[in-house]
């Protein structure tokens, strides 16, 4: 059954046309991953069903609720969060105030109760901060919690940030190059990391993804974009021998990549 | 080398131009040791040292003999840029162009010499000062600690003796302490040497034994632990009750002042320094708040007369109202055009007090007068000493609500919006209501300030409300920390409270404020007292703790 699906969704950018009249059926549990080159569109897609843009046609549906048009705030509610292709944490909070804003919304004190300090409020924020706390060493981070996350290094910064997204208790993650920059090393660990919020958490998950080693080795379908526009769909040897496919990154000269793995 | 020339070069453009503006002369007024050293003095020596600092800091390879002949270049530099001034002054007359340049400037930087052997003193100086501030730079930590801090205290005590004297003078034992340590004007020799060693001793004794004392207190049992802490709190307590008494009319005045802004500081805090929105219009809603007041409770009007108590709640309600009439069309706006948009209502909100359109109900220049004083139960809060409880108790009760806001999802809300809006909002935090939230909050808090205004003042004027006091708090927020509660404090302390206390720096406040803020931004940008990261995690066990202590407490209470 799919959990998000999208339907002739194009969004353009004066002439540009970034994402055209694209179809995708995510099932739900799946690890789901989007490929092409650099500029096809693949996180201005993102940003589609995020809210941060709005698509000028089509439709995007997710349990059966239209998100288009739909604010961000409203759409995390629903049930789908994200990490950024270029980490974006709140630098001058800490590690654990980060996932605490990850949990905004399911917190429901409001001014009067916070000012009185009530008991539901105290309730509230020791639960908040229990549920951050797991989260933390969730993402190996136990620990750093009181840490700004401008200091955390690198691969911590990633993780916390999957972490804030998890926060907001999603049931499809949207990861935008979540191993960018990352070791042979780091990239394992995020793979089975991946793989384990799907298992255990049974979190759909959307991913972006150019290391072709991390998609091939995870995901369950890809589809390939190329100029906004999905050249190829399918398993991940389906799509290794896709000539179209080969072709896209040919043509823009990174051979390596898909060769690399075949 | 390079570089030391060129800071000594900006050193001595520095001290000429303090000079020319009339500032040396204004503040040697003031001695801050008797006849020894005077306040203006003490300013060009602390260029010259700080300017020496930095060609230290900022020598190559750091090799100490290099330290020390770059600090002692920029310091000859430095004297050597003054004593031009004065040769060139002694030539021609300055006095067309500069005012301030008059004999008398120069019998100061030539400490009364004489050109001639005046300039080899200017130039002795600076370089002595160059070298002493790179001797400073390449001794040890604590020992630059120690005299850093010391010498501190030794120029504070100096510049604020009009507050300490009559602090001291009040009280029949410390009187001797006042004989011993001020003349009429500056401290005494002996007093500078007494408070330096003593506060250099109290240093030593504390970088010694500070860790051993911290330790043996966290390692008390719990009991004993929260009774130093509570009679600790208690004493600050008391020493907040008794200050107007102990300080006497005109100082209680200033703690007034100063109390005003830290009220409206606290309420800008949540929008500029919580939830990033730059807002240079916010004494729109102290405005509104005392002309509220004074609409509500002046029988002069004849619409309400209302008591102050009375009139209280609307005055909170109308801030927080407007807070958000005036929010709703900046929603979108950020940054630069936020900060345009809120300083032209500002102004607005002045104009249409001024508007002859609205003066039979807001008194157009002449204003609102016959306020009555607030009053409880027979007491009145009358002059600044009795004023200063009704503030005293606003900032308590502002700063409380600050801080269980900080520490709340709606704080955090807004700080996430001030670090990234529109991951904020991907976050599930609804933009409009945070920032609306955010403007209301600050209003209500300015709103509440304006109020006391109106009955400190007993009438309001529409000239009280200009864009100055909008740009008065927002430095003091810059430069005591943004989003930091005692930084407001430390803010609203040194930007009001001595410009008030120092007849010497009213004149100029302005380049004061200018020389505050760049200085800040270069050197602390993160402010006097900047906000603590605040730590969670690790506050589980004590969160605990004191949680089955109150639980226990309860039962057996
Ligand atoms: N806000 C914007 N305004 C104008 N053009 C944009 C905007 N955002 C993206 N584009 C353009 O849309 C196209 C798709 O960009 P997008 O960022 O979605 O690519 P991508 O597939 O994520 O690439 P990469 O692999 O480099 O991250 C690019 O040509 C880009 O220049
Ligand atoms: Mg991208």
């Amino acid at each position: 059954m799919a959990l998000l699906f999208t339907k002739k969704v194009t969004k353009r950018f004066g002439g540009l046309v970034a994402v055209g009249d694209l179809d995708i059926d995510i099932r739900e549990k799946s690890i789901h991953s989007i490929i092409g080159p650099n500029g096809a569109g693949k996180t201005t897609f993102f940003n589609c069903i995020t809210g941060f843009y709005k698509p000028e046609e089509g439709e995007i549906l997710f349990n059966d609720h239209s998100l288009v048009g739909l604010l961000p705030d409203r759409i995390v509610r629903l049930g789908i969060s994200r990490t950024y292709q270029n980490i974006r944490l709140f630098p001058n909070l800490t590690a654990m105030e980060n996932i605490l804003v990850g949990l905004h919304g399911h917190l429901r004190a409001g001014f009067f109760g916070i000012v009185m300090s009530t008991p539901a409020t105290r309730k509230e924020e020791k639960e908040a901060a229990e549920e951050a706390r797991r989260l933390l060493k969730f993402v190996n981070l136990a620990g750093k919690g009181d840490f700004l996350a401008k200091n955390l290094p690198y691969g911590d910064q990633r993780r916390l940030e999957i972490a804030r997204a998890l926060a907001s208790r999603p049931k499809l993650l949207l990861l935008d190059e979540p191993t960018a920059g990352m070791n042979p090393r780091e990239t394992q660990d995020m793979m089975d990391f991946i793989q384990h919020l799907r298992d255990e958490l049974g979190i759909t998950i959307l991913l972006i993804e150019h290391q072709m080693r991390v998609v091939m080795g995870i995901s369950e379908t890809v589809t390939v974009l190329d100029y906004g526009e999905k050249i190829a769909e399918g398993t991940p040897t389906e799509i290794q021998g896709n000539p179209k496919v080969i072709e896209a990154y040919l043509g823009r000269g990174s051979t390596a990549e898909v060769s690399q793995v075949s | 080398m390079k570089q030391a020339i060129k800071i000594g070069l900006i050193g001595g453009v520095v001290e000429i131009l303090l000079s020319l503006i009339g500032m040396v002369e204004a503040f040697s007024q003031r001695d801050i040791i008797a006849h020894v050293i005077s306040m203006g003095h003490t300013l060009l020596i602390i260029v010259a040292l700080f300017m020496g600092y930095l060609a230290a800091k900022r020598t190559p390879g750091k090799g100490s003999l290099w330290v020390l002949a770059n600090s002692f270049l920029s310091g000859l530099i430095v004297g050597g840029l003054v004593s031009l001034l004065v040769i060139v002054g002694s030539l021609i007359d300055l006095r067309k162009v500069f005012v301030n340049a008059m004999p008398v400037l120069y019998e100061l930087l030539t400490f009364k010499q004489g050109t001639q052997i005046g300039v080899f003193l200017l130039l002795g100086a600076g370089a002595l000062s160059g070298v002493l501030a790179g001797l400073f730079f390449l001794s040890p930590k604590l020992l630059r600690r120690v005299l850093l801090i010391s010498l501190g205290s030794v120029v504070g005590a100096g510049v604020l003796q009009d507050l300490l004297r009559p602090t001291f003078s009040l009280w029949g034992p410390l009187a001797i302490i006042n004989e011993w340590l001020f003349t009429a004007n500056g401290l005494t020799i002996q007093g500078a040497i007494g408070l330096f060693v003593l506060i250099a001793a109290l240093l030593l004794f504390w970088s010694r034994k500070g860790s051993v004392i911290q330790t043996g207190f966290r390692q008390l049992p719990p009991a004993p632990q929260r009774i130093l802490k509570m009679s600790g709190i208690l004493i600050l307590v008391f020493i907040l009750l008794i200050l107007p008494q102990v300080l006497g009319l005109f100082l209680s005045e200033v703690f007034t002042i100063v109390g005003l802004y830290v009220l409206l500081g606290l309420g800008l805090n949540i929008v500029v320094g919580y939830a990033g929105l730059l807002d240079l219009g916010y004494v729109a809603f102290f405005a509104i708040g005392s002309y509220t007041t004074a609409v509500l409770t002046s029988p002069e009007l004849g619409f309400f007369s209302l008591s102050f108590w009375e009139a209280l709640p609307f005055v909170i309600v109308m801030g927080v109202f407007s807070g958000v009439l005036l929010g709703t069309p900046v929603l979108k706006m950020r940054g630069d055009y936020l900060a345009i948009a809120t300083l032209g209502f500002g102004e607005i909100i002045r104009i249409l007090v001024l508007s002859d359109f609205l003066r039979p109900w807001l008194g157009g220049a002449q204003g609102i007068g016959k306020i009555p004083k607030a009053s409880i139960a027979g007491f009145e809060f009358a002059g600044p000493q009795q004023i200063y409880y009704l503030i005293l108790a606003g900032c308590l009760l502002v700063i409380f609500i600050s801080l269980r806001l900080r520490d709340s999802r709606l704080g955090r809300a807004w700080m996430a919006m001030r670090e990234d809006e529109d991951v904020a909002q991907a976050m599930g935090i609804n933009l409009v209501a945070t920032k609306l939230l955010a403007f209301a909050t600050g209003a209500g808090f300015s709103a509440l300030s304006g109020a006391i205004f109106a009955t400190k003042l007993s009438s309001v004027y529409p000239h009280s409300f200009n864009v100055m006091i909008s740009i008065n708090i927002v430095c003091v927020i810059i430069v005591g920390g943004m989003g930091s509660i005692p930084g407001v404090i430390v803010g609203a302390a040194a930007l009001v409270g001595l410009p008030e206390l120092l007849r010497e720096f009213a004149e100029y406040r302005l380049f004061v404020y200018g020389a505050a803020l760049v200085a800040m931004m270069l050197l602390r940008p993160e402010g006097l007292w900047p906000e603590a990261v605040h730590r969670r995690e690790f506050h589980e066990e004590e969160e605990k703790e004191a949680e089955s202590k109150s639980s226990l407490e309860l039962k057996s209470g």
